[in-house]
């Protein structure tokens, strides 16, 4: 039996809520990062599940690849960022780092 | 082609001067020791030497070219004579007095214009400067002998001069100046650096505009020129213009030159009106005249050889040939001819300011606070040289009334000026007085219709004159800046080559006779001048002053200048101190004397039948030779009826001439006579003499007063009235100015403030929503998407 696109798309939000909580929570840099890949991944399923609605049903598949792709370069900056964060303060939490506070 | 030949050669006389000017100018600022450097000095004698080496080859090709046919009429003794230059080549023996030559010539004199072959004058165009309408402003050139004879003789002056200048103005070739006869405000001496290159400079500015105004080939032309000249004896006079008298003299020249000059300009608006061209001469192409000149406008009626007139007296305007010109509406051109005669008054005006003659004399004298080799320049060659000039040159022109105006004004400044001269102490003065005398002279001569005598006289008068300029300045210069011939006496021992050359330049002035055989300059031009007045008072015998005044001044002459030459000279020292110290002047000032006194002494070598005389008759008008006997009119004597008088006139110039002389040997050369107590005696004369006729003082009282009554009016006016309106502007602006400050500040700048304001407010509340926590961005994240859903929802719920 084929799963129907409901139970995809409940996957895909249960992916996403997960990683906001985890965005929201976490004090732990990378645990940020790791709820942006979350994010990312539920929104993947999406675009995977509604790609057969297409026209040749691999537009939605070819998008989840480049947000693939994004994702990668993506953390490779924030990890870099986060390396560097740890070298300033000797720490990666994300409430020290309010400089930009107005 | 001879014209263009000659416009080459004399373009490059007078333009050198010019770059001599701008090169020496801008040389004080780029050279290393500018003040200490006689390069300027040398680069004006090269440029003025030169030039005078251009003028002498183009006064030895114009005489080629015509095969010398001038003196042809002259020459009846089949001889050259000397050149006034000095570059005598073709001056040969001189074998006959000249007095014998006389009645032969003056039978040649009358179809001397039939005789002449060649063409002698020149004229055209050298660059066209602006044409408004049928006005066309040009550089012309007009050469004749008259050009030429110039050239050389004010290239020639100047050389000298300048060679002069290099010895005398040495002491200026310091950083540091001391002037000892100007003052500061403290009573101190001034300082000031030394300008002997801008010296130099102003000394070939003047060259280069005398130049141009001897080559100018229009009125208007001379006009520029004219003013030029003007301009460069203001700087060279007011040179020392630290001395307040020195730059007071400086404006009086200017500023009297300047009501001659208004005539001059009426003069111009006349010509111009009725005649429509400034030029002289005819400019002629392949001999089709294409462009007519003034000169020949005017016809001479072949009979009595008055301007040709129509039925109502008005001069008709001709072409050259002598027909009628007619207008656009057929009537013959005409000019009237009181306007004729004030044209010609209007440019004779200008000759009054720039020769100093009566009643402008006043600002020649004055001039005299000038650098000696200026005055030498400014009497001789150049400046006061080019009222006579002018008045020569522009002869064609003059009616009768014009030249008896002439006439007379040469004779009242004549004697007014000898007689001042006779009285007057600083040596400097007395040659100044007897410059204006001389300046009379040659006036006169024109006026009575002896153009050739008076212009004769201009060329002698300049060279023994410049001469004597020299000489004062060298006595001036050896005496270290003493000026006062009481003080003097007894230099002949000290500088005997002053002494000497000056001794020549008094005998040529005097009119003295041969020396060695050999007759002065002045002998000649002078005796030329008085036979033509003694023609002219013979015909017309109203006019006797005319001939007696010039006579008797002849005596003063001699008298003031051999009174001049004792008092310097001869005798005892009477200033012990200056006499001590005296001494005789470097070579390269006593050199351009001896140089000078060559010329000054023979130039007129051979009378009126030598080159001189020769050369400036060439190109006379031609109805000189035969006189105007024109009904009603003053008759004007030919040259027939002048040579008949020569020799009369000239035993008694000789007469008057040795006369003073000797009364000058008596009173000064001699004890014999106590010339204070004679002072004493005659004190009210005196007085009056050594007040120069009050002439100062009738001007201060005519002019100088009432214009300071009128400024002082005019002040008075400015002060009370024009300021107060003014100042009462002044302040409603002020309050104006202050209400509008006030609504400025209030109202423009607080609407700008509040708008500040407000952002910066609204900016500053909203900074605190930047926490900088990022969980909590995230939570704001969250929280709006979930709102933007909700609206989103719940706004289409379908």
């Amino acid at each position: 039996m084929q799963p129907d696109l409901t139970s995809y798309l409940l996957v895909g939000a249960v992916l996403f809520v997960c990683g906001v909580v985890c965005m929201a929570t976490k004090r732990n840099g990378i645990g940020v990062l790791m709820g942006v890949e979350l994010v990312l991944n539920g929104a993947n399923v999406n675009f995977v599940a509604f790609s057969k609605y297409t026209a040749l049903g691999l537009d939605g598949q070819v998008f989840s690849l480049f947000v693939i792709v994004l994702a990668a370069a993506e953390a490779a900056v924030a990890l870099a960022i986060a390396l560097n964060f740890y070298n300033n303060h000797l720490t990666i939490d994300v409430d020290r780092a309010n400089k930009l506070k107005g | 082609m001879v014209g263009e030949t000659l416009k080459f050669w004399l373009m490059i006389a007078w333009l050198l001067p010019l770059a001599g000017f701008a090169v020496e100018i801008f040389f004080g600022f780029y050279s290393k020791n500018p003040r200490g450097s006689k390069a300027a000095a040398w680069m004006a004698v090269a440029c003025i030497g030169i030039g005078f080496l251009c003028s002498a080859n183009a006064l030895r090709i114009w005489g080629n070219a015509n095969e010398w046919c001038v003196l042809e009429s002259h020459d009846t003794h089949g001889e050259h004579a000397e050149g006034e230059d000095g570059h005598g080549e073709e001056a040969h023996e001189h074998k006959a007095a000249d007095e014998n030559s006389h009645d032969e010539h003056a039978v040649s004199a009358t179809d001397h214009d039939a005789e002449k072959t060649g063409q002698t004058a020149y004229s055209g165009e050298i660059y066209r400067l602006a044409t408004f309408g049928s006005l066309t402003i040009a550089m012309d050139y007009y050469i004749d002998s008259l050009t030429l004879v110039m050239f050389t003789m004010v290239t020639f002056i100047a050389t000298c001069i300048h060679l002069f200048a290099i010895g005398y103005m040495s002491d200026e070739l310091v950083d540091d100046y001391v002037d000892h006869f100007a003052h500061t405000a403290d009573g101190k001496h001034v300082h000031r650096p030394g300008r002997f290159y801008r010296f130099f400079a102003f000394l070939s500015l003047f060259c280069f505009a005398m130049l141009g105004l001897v080559l100018a080939g229009n009125i208007f032309q001379v006009f520029i020129f004219w003013e030029l000249v003007g301009i460069c004896s203001f700087l060279l006079i007011g040179f020392y213009t630290e001395r307040k008298s020195a730059s007071n003299a400086a404006n009086k020249a200017f500023i009297m030159n300047r009501i001659g000059d208004f005539g001059f300009l009426i003069g111009l608006m006349v010509l111009w009106t009725f005649f429509g061209t400034f030029r002289f001469g005819d400019t002629a192409q392949d001999n089709v005249v294409t462009e007519q000149g003034l000169f020949s406008m005017v016809h001479r009626d072949a009979e009595s050889h008055d301007f040709m007139t129509d039925a109502d007296g008005e001069v008709l305007i001709t072409d050259p040939s002598g027909h009628v010109l007619k207008d656009e509406a057929g009537k013959a051109r005409t000019i009237p001819y009181f306007l004729l005669v004030i044209a010609g008054l209007g440019v004779f005006a200008g000759c009054v300011g720039k020769s100093a003659q009566f009643p402008l004399q006043t600002w020649l004298p004055d001039a005299m606070e000038g650098p000696t080799p200026v005055s030498a320049l400014v009497h001789s060659a150049t400046m006061v040289a080019a009222g006579v000039y002018l008045a020569g040159r522009f002869f064609p022109m003059f009616a009768h009334e014009v030249l008896l105006t002439i006439a007379y004004t040469g004779c009242i400044t004549l004697f007014i000026a000898a007689t001042i001269a006779v009285v007057a102490t600083d040596i400097k003065k007395v040659l100044a007085y007897s410059t204006i005398s001389q300046l009379g002279y040659m006036m006169l001569g024109i006026g009575v219709f002896g153009w050739a005598a008076g212009l004769f006289h201009l060329i002698t008068h300049a060279f023994f004159k410049s001469l004597m300029f020299l000489c004062s300045g060298s006595v001036i210069h050896g005496c270290h800046h003493e000026q006062e011939m009481p003080k003097m006496g007894g230099l002949l021992k000290k500088m005997p080559i002053t002494a000497l050359t000056m001794l020549i330049g008094v005998f040529a002035i005097s009119g003295f006779p041969m020396l060695f055989g050999l007759h002065f300059s002045g002998f000649h031009s002078k005796d030329a001048i008085v036979a033509s007045a003694l023609a002219f008072v013979i015909a017309n015998p109203i006019h006797y002053l005319l001939f007696v005044i010039p006579l008797l001044t002849a005596g003063i002459t001699a008298f003031y200048m051999f009174r001049l030459w004792f008092f310097t000279f001869w005798g005892a020292p009477r200033d012990q101190h200056v006499h001590d110290h005296a001494h005789e002047s470097p070579w390269i000032m006593a050199a351009p004397l001896v140089i000078l006194a060559v010329p000054a002494w023979l130039c007129a070598y051979g009378g009126e039948s030598g080159f001189l005389y020769g050369m400036l008759t060439g190109d006379e008008p031609a109805h000189l030779a035969t006189g105007v006997t024109a009904a009603g009119k003053i008759v004007l004597p030919s040259h027939h009826e002048i040579h008949q008088v020569h020799g009369d006139a000239g035993v008694l110039a000789l007469l008057a001439a040795f006369s003073g002389a000797l009364i000058a040997y008596i009173l000064y050369g001699t004890t014999l006579v106590n010339v204070e107590a004679m002072k004493k005696q005659m004190s009210i004369v005196h007085g009056f003499l050594t007040n120069k006729w009050h002439f100062d003082d009738l001007y201060d009282a005519l002019f100088m007063r009432p214009a300071h009554k009128v400024a002082a009016f005019c002040a008075w006016i400015d002060k009370t009235i024009f300021d107060t309106i003014l100042h009462g502007l002044a302040k409603a602006m002020i309050v104006i100015a202050n209400w509008d400050r006030m609504f400025d500040e209030k109202f423009v700048d607080g609407f700008v403030n509040l708008v500040g304001d407000a952002t910066q407010s609204v900016g500053s509340s909203l900074k605190v929503v930047q926490t900088g926590k990022l969980r909590q961005y995230v939570m704001f994240i969250v929280l709006g998407v979930v709102a933007l859903f909700a609206v989103v929802f719940s706004t289409f719920p379908g």
